[in-house]
């Protein structure tokens, strides 16, 4: 139940993957015809992906993940527009390849502001269009957000952007083969992908980048990727990244159908069955797998330790499970109190999903919530305190 | 049961089947110490007898998984000990019963030396008792001494509402 963090690589992709390991392996930079060979199963990959999202694919690059996308895109624009401005605007949920690079942005002469976020977890865009000043050089706004599920009005802040001459950029790593995606109708500039949440390998991920939009480069190099992106290619990596976009959009339509009833299945056996908890994000627009559900008076890492003794796989936003102590970034925006963000938990649900999973994570987490509470010092009774 | 390597096996017996769990009725002693807004509370009920014996502990936390293992193995490690025994009791101690915990869980052993002390100063007031291992204890301190900055979780320390 935990698709969003990452998925298992469909038998197709895995298929298509293996001969590019052993037979296939010639290097695509070289001349002779297994290079060249391989050079052809990029293209081709190239051309998958670019379909999926509505793009030509000499807008398609290639990269090492979802992050790199998001490094690429901050770095390359903030040192390509430097002339122009200095001035990038974001939002305060984004995923930590975006904030931590913005950070270490700040440290060197760039200028960040972090819009808020509704309720819902959907970007205030009166804050985001007041941000804008004539320094501004990006607009970066995930199109769902990865802990709640809320899908941005990507296309509405495209139109914010350009109105103001202002590019935009997009991490779009848990959209991708979630929601249909077309670039030039959402008015999108440049847009992160990734392979591994979408039934793909890991490793690999992707940028768009509009033709005439023209970031610096971020790993320099050889000439690979059109001489934008340095480094020997990922060779079966990118072809399984393919074979997943090609299987993601022919599924599109029927994977978004059977993963939100699933979902709102599970989410209506948890509001039936266990008191006290409330539903996170927007209850719509929203992720079709996710479910981000806070249960009150307990705190989330032991609802995800005691799901795992039953082999069930869940993420949560409490403090006590993150490194940092930190309570999530995300929950904080949204202005769930810090105490109910302890309680919080992600579920994900997949293409490999079944309703007995369902019925089966359901009937172990009321036994596991009521246990929690039983030993929480805190209660319905009393309330927090 | 699946295996899990955030924590030892000792500890995960400890939060999946914590014992003494629960409050005792008209405790002689109630600690409360954390915030639910700091990610853990834990609460102490006590039970002390004529010689001045812990003859029952029970404990109710809000928490992550070392918190309920931490609070589960301290309240064993002081059930029949006598008060001055049950306050020399360390987090130190308490980590080493179970077995060692991750260096960011340490402060749940805190938490539950703590909490231990928290309802022994509620039995102390109410029975104008003073103990040697209470000297120098300040039921309103900050537990600060984790180095997690200032207006960060902590204090106010005791309660025993």
């Amino acid at each position: 139940m935990d698709y969003s963090a990452t998925t298992p690589v469909k038998k197709e992709v895995l298929d298509a993957m293996i001969p590019y390991f052993t037979e296939n392996f010639g290097n695509p930079s070289s001349l002779y015809s297994i290079g060249l060979k391989s050079k052809a199963a990029i293209t081709e990959a190239r051309e998958k992906l670019a379909h999926l999202i509505g793009a030509d694919p000499a807008e398609v690059f290639f990269t090492g993940s979802g992050s790199e996308a998001d490094n690429w895109t901050l770095f390359g624009i903030s040192d390509k527009l430097k002339a122009k401005g200095n001035h990038i605007i974001t939002t305060k949920v984004e995923h930590h390849a975006i904030l931590h690079s913005c950070e270490f942005l700040q440290k060197h002469g760039v200028d960040v502001t972090y819009v808020g976020v509704e309720k819902d977890g959907t970007v205030d865009l009166k804050e985001l269009e007041n941000a804008i000043t004539d320094k501004t050089i990006l607009i970066s706004v995930m199109m769902i957000n990865n802990e709640v599920g809320t899908i941005m009005p990507i296309k509405e802040i495209a139109e914010i952007a350009h109105k103001h001459g202002v590019l935009l950029h997009t991490d779009a790593v848990q959209a991708l083969g979630n929601t249909p995606i077309n670039v030039k109708e959402m008015g999108i500039d440049l847009m992160s992908m990734s392979a591994h949440k979408i039934y793909g390998p890991k490793g690999v991920g992707a940028l768009y980048i509009r033709k005439g939009v023209n970031p610096s480069n971020y790993i320099h190099g050889g000439a690979q990727e059109n001489k934008r992106r340095a480094s020997t290619e990922n060779l079966a990596g990118i072809v399984g990244f393919g074979v997943a976009a090609e299987l993601a959009e022919k599924n599109l339509e029927n994977h978004i159908k059977t993963c939100s009833e699933l979902r709102d299945y599970f989410i209506s056996q948890v509001e039936e069955k266990i008191p006290n908890v409330y539903i996170n994000g927007n209850r719509t627009r929203r992720h079709p797998g996710n479910a981000s559900i806070t249960f009150e008076y307990i705190e989330g890492e032991s609802i995800l330790l005691l799901l795992d003794s039953v082999g069930v796989s869940v993420s949560t936003g409490s403090a006590c499970s993150s490194a940092s102590l930190t309570p999530s970034h995300v929950l904080t925006a949204m202005g769930i109190p810090v105490e109910r963000i302890h309680g919080t938990v992600r579920f994900t649900v997949g293409d490999f999903t079944t309703k007995e999973d369902i019925d089966y994570v359901v009937e172990n987490l009321v036994k596991i919530i009521a246990r929690l509470r039983e030993i929480s010092s805190v209660n319905e009774k009393e309330g927090w305190k | 049961m699946a295996e899990n390597t955030l924590y030892n096996e000792k500890v995960m017996e400890y939060f999946m089947n914590p014992k003494n769990v629960g409050e005792i009725e008209n405790p002689d002693g109630k600690g409360v110490y954390g915030s639910p807004v700091c990610g853990d509370m834990m609460m102490i009920t006590i039970k002390v007898d004529e010689n001045d014996v812990l003859t029952d502990v029970k404990f109710k936390t809000f928490g992550c998984g070392s918190a309920i293992a931490s609070s589960s193995m301290a309240t064993e490690m002081i059930i029949g000990k006598t008060v001055e025994e049950a306050l020399a009791v360390t987090n130190k101690q308490i980590v080493e019963e179970l077995g060692g915990l991750p260096a960011v869980k340490i402060h749940c052993s805190v938490l539950a030396e703590h909490a231990i002390k928290c309802a022994i100063y509620d039995y102390a007031q109410k029975n104008g008792k003073t103990y040697k291992g209470l000297e120098g204890f300040d039921p309103n301190a900050d537990d600060d001494d984790e180095g997690e900055g200032e207006g960060s979780c902590g204090g106010p320390a005791c309660g025993t509402n």
